[in-house]
């Protein structure tokens, strides 16, 4: 069975990124075409993950995508291109209940036009907004293809205006709650990245507090912090 | 004819003479006849102090032909090499050959020099990516050059296999009678070691200084019983281009990867242990590889015996933490390890001779217990390449590569398994400048290979979880990324010769169509 420790977020408009990432081997990899790819690469990205997951050697990993949000006018067609090379799961940024079944009638269709069988690939929900916050368990029954969540705090503290600290007291009401909705559907629930990749002992302590919080697994935006992560969640 | 690597070289190549083939690393030890020194013995009252170069060249009495040395530890700062070759040059004097333990990209002008006869041959154990490197493979140079490694020049010095008629010692401070170190003045570098045979054995032996300090000097690293003349200049260097600040560890994470991995080995197959000797370069990986040992050796309470070679600041951290008990330095890296050397009797010189001279009575890498190596390239028989680059052109020579590996009981190449879109192991790499039977193990971020022959190893890693495969596998998935790159085209023109560190060619390095 496959372990949910850790997810490796990568830009997927860095071909050395894509290249690399294996390496470290995490659990799941998360070859991204949002929020770590500019407007202008969008295009070029879709076209390199695609290949990348063509011709990789990510067989010790789980190949999951970040898509675009529908919203941005990118998602349909991040579906619609990469569906066929079938990663195990898209992540959805912003997720929302409409978002996530909009998204579960695109993605049926495209698994079709592929030939692969229907729900073959699953959806990873990002928890990054107030409302998605609130609508928690609804959001992970939206679709049988949710099994894991994703608690992005940066998001959040975007839309809420809060400075992030590297302890973290201030998503810690949010941080239970994810963590405590994902274990009530039985799911895998991601914690939010550690930004300063070169605290390995704060990533520890921060990879700790998740754990003790209820999270299964961790992101990470650094090869490097993949083995603290693997540490703390066994 | 082939060498024991399998290199077809000529018996002989014009500019350089007979070749004596490579027959195998430990195939060439024994009695050796160190030459004799010819020296002009100075009576009391002699002035060795000479106001210009220019009246050096005459008192030295300079001309067609001679071979003049240099060190290289002002690096890529020096001035010494340009102001004197400059000054030969001017004479008009023609057929020179430079004998430098290093060339950095500061030097440029000499490739005028070869382009006008001035400079006909170069020998070097240290060449740095540029425009002589580049000079020398595109055929200018009349001669071939002569690569060596740093216990190889030594040793040719000491055999008169290179003689020396004048060696030019880049001084950062001296006395009026000719005592040096490196320790003090405004070009201050650290230790002098690699010049340490030229002025034992040259026929003249000039001290270049910009800091002339009352006598004696203090500290003296060479003396003044070998010195003839005492030249003060302007600058013998700029310190912009001598020493870094500080050297640190990688923050790449592929790189961490691997000196992770690499540490693991060293783990595993027992050298963590107390008396362990130990070097590595001063890169960003082979830095994070001395982390993790630090790490290693700090959670076992290990004090290991000797640090050795090019010292960083990082080394000389370890040996304050009392992780080390000595360091043996052949060159300062920063200025944490001049301060170092300069103030800590733990902190010790060693001359090149002494550092990786295979043929006198023991060279400090014959008790070196762990190597870390880098590679441009490594076959899959582990020879490794680090004098040409992908499109054949010279980046360098063997530095310390082929003595370290030869006198180290683990010797592991650390390297990218990609760079710069190339494979870095192949079936057979463009130059060899160390050989594969020195080599003990591969250590890249997807997988590491053991040398076949060293079956110990291959039993002491086969029950870990390192990623252990052979390496014609980690050739395979190279491939697989980058492709096969086409063979580079060389014509037969022979423009460089590597010398292995006994002074057999392993290789020649021919110009690239």
């Amino acid at each position: 069975m496959s372990k949910n420790r850790s997810m490796l977020i990568i830009p997927g408009n860095s071909p050395k990124g894509l290249q690399n990432a294996p390496v470290f081997y995490p659990d799941l990899l998360v070859l991204d075409l949002a929020d770590g790819v500019p407007f202008e690469d969008k295009d070029s990205a879709r076209l390199l993950v695609k290949e990348a997951i063509g011709f990789m050697d990510y067989e010790n990993t789980q190949v999951v995508v970040r898509i675009n949000s529908l919203q941005s006018g990118f998602g349909a067609k991040d579906i619609e291109v990469i569906t066929p090379v079938q990663p195990v799961a898209f992540v959805i940024p912003q997720g929302s209940v409409e978002q996530l079944q909009d998204i579960e009638i695109l993605l049926t269709e495209s698994e079709k036009k592929a030939g692969l069988k229907e729900g073959s690939i699953g959806l990873i929900p990002v928890v990054d907004t107030v409302k998605a916050l609130e609508q928690m368990s609804s959001l992970l029954n939206t679709s049988p293809r949710i099994k894991s969540a994703f608690f992005n705090a940066e998001g959040l503290a975007q839309e809420l205006g809060i400075i992030r600290s590297k302890e973290g007291d201030e998503i810690l009401y949010a941080r239970s709650k994810f963590a405590m909705a994902c274990r009530v559907a039985g799911m895998n629930s991601f914690d939010t990245s550690f930004i300063d990749s070169n605290d390995y002992e704060g990533l520890e302590k921060d990879c700790f507090k998740a754990r003790n919080l209820g999270f299964t697994g961790k992101a990470a935006i650094d090869g490097r912090q993949i083995d603290t992560i693997h540490k703390i969640f066994v | 004819m082939k060498n024991s690597v399998g290199r077809e070289i000529p018996e002989y190549i014009e500019g350089y003479g007979q070749v004596k083939p490579f027959g195998g690393a430990l195939a060439n030890y024994g009695e050796r006849t160190k030459t004799s020194v010819k020296l002009r013995s100075v009576k009391p009252g002699d002035n060795k102090l000479v106001e210009t170069i220019d009246e050096v060249l005459d008192k030295v009495g300079i001309r067609d032909g001679m071979t003049v040395s240099f060190h290289h530890h002002l690096r890529n700062g020096d001035y010494v090499i340009n102001l004197v070759m400059e000054a030969i040059a001017k004479r008009g004097i023609k057929d020179i050959t430079v004998a430098a333990t290093g060339i950095f990209k500061i030097h440029e002008p000499l490739v005028d020099y070869i382009k006008s006869g001035v400079i006909t041959g170069i020998s070097v154990n240290y060449i740095a990516p540029g425009p002589v490197a580049t000079a020398i493979s595109k055929g200018l140079l009349k001669k071939p050059a002569v690569l060596m490694s740093h216990g190889g020049r030594p040793r040719a010095i000491e055999s008169g296999d290179l003689h020396i008629d004048v060696a030019f010692i880049a001084a950062p401070t001296a006395d009026f009678y000719g005592n040096m170190n490196g320790v003090h003045g405004k070009a201050a570098c650290g230790t002098l070691a690699y010049a340490v045979s030229d002025a034992q054995y040259a026929d003249h032996v000039v001290a270049v200084t910009d800091n002339l300090v009352p006598y004696p000097a203090c500290p003296i690293e060479i003396s003044q019983d070998y010195v003839d003349y005492v030249v003060k200049v302007e600058s013998i260097g700029d310190p912009n281009g001598i020493v870094s600040g500080t050297l640190t560890v990688t923050k790449d994470p592929v790189g961490l990867r691997i000196a992770k991995l690499a540490a693991q080995v060293i783990e595993a197959t027992g050298y963590i242990k107390e008396g362990m000797s130990f070097q590595t370069g001063a890169g960003g990986t082979s830095l994070a590889v001395a982390a993790e040992v630090r790490r290693f050796m700090k959670e076992k309470n290990v004090v290991g015996s000797f640090a050795a070679g090019g010292i960083t600041g990082y080394m000389v951290d370890m040996l304050n933490d009392g992780l080390f008990r000595s360091l043996f330095d052949v060159q300062c890296f920063d200025l944490k390890a001049i301060a170092s050397m300069r103030d800590n009797p733990k902190h010790q010189k060693m001359s090149g001779s002494l550092y990786g001279n295979p043929h006198n009575r023991g060279a400090v890498v014959n008790n070196l217990d762990v190597m870390i190596l880098g590679a441009t390239e490594i076959d899959t028989d582990f020879n490794v390449n680090v004098v040409t680059g992908s499109d054949g052109i010279i980046i360098g020579a063997s530095g310390g590569h082929n003595d370290t590996a030869a006198g180290s009981k683990l010797a592991i190449v650390v390297t990218n398994l990609t760079k710069g879109r190339l494979p870095v192991v192949k079936d057979q790499v463009t130059t060899v400048t160390t050989p594969g039977e020195t080599i003990d193990v591969l250590v890249t971020e997807r997988g590491i290979a053991v040398n076949p022959a060293r079956q110990d190893l291959i039993d002491k890693l086969k029950d870990t979880d390192l990623p252990i495969v052979p390496i014609e596998v980690l050739k395979n998935i190279a491939e697989r990324l980058t492709g096969k790159p086409e063979p580079i085209k060389f014509t037969d023109q022979v423009v460089a010769v590597v010398e292995y560190r006994d002074g057999t060619v392993i290789d020649a390095v021919r110009k690239p169509l």
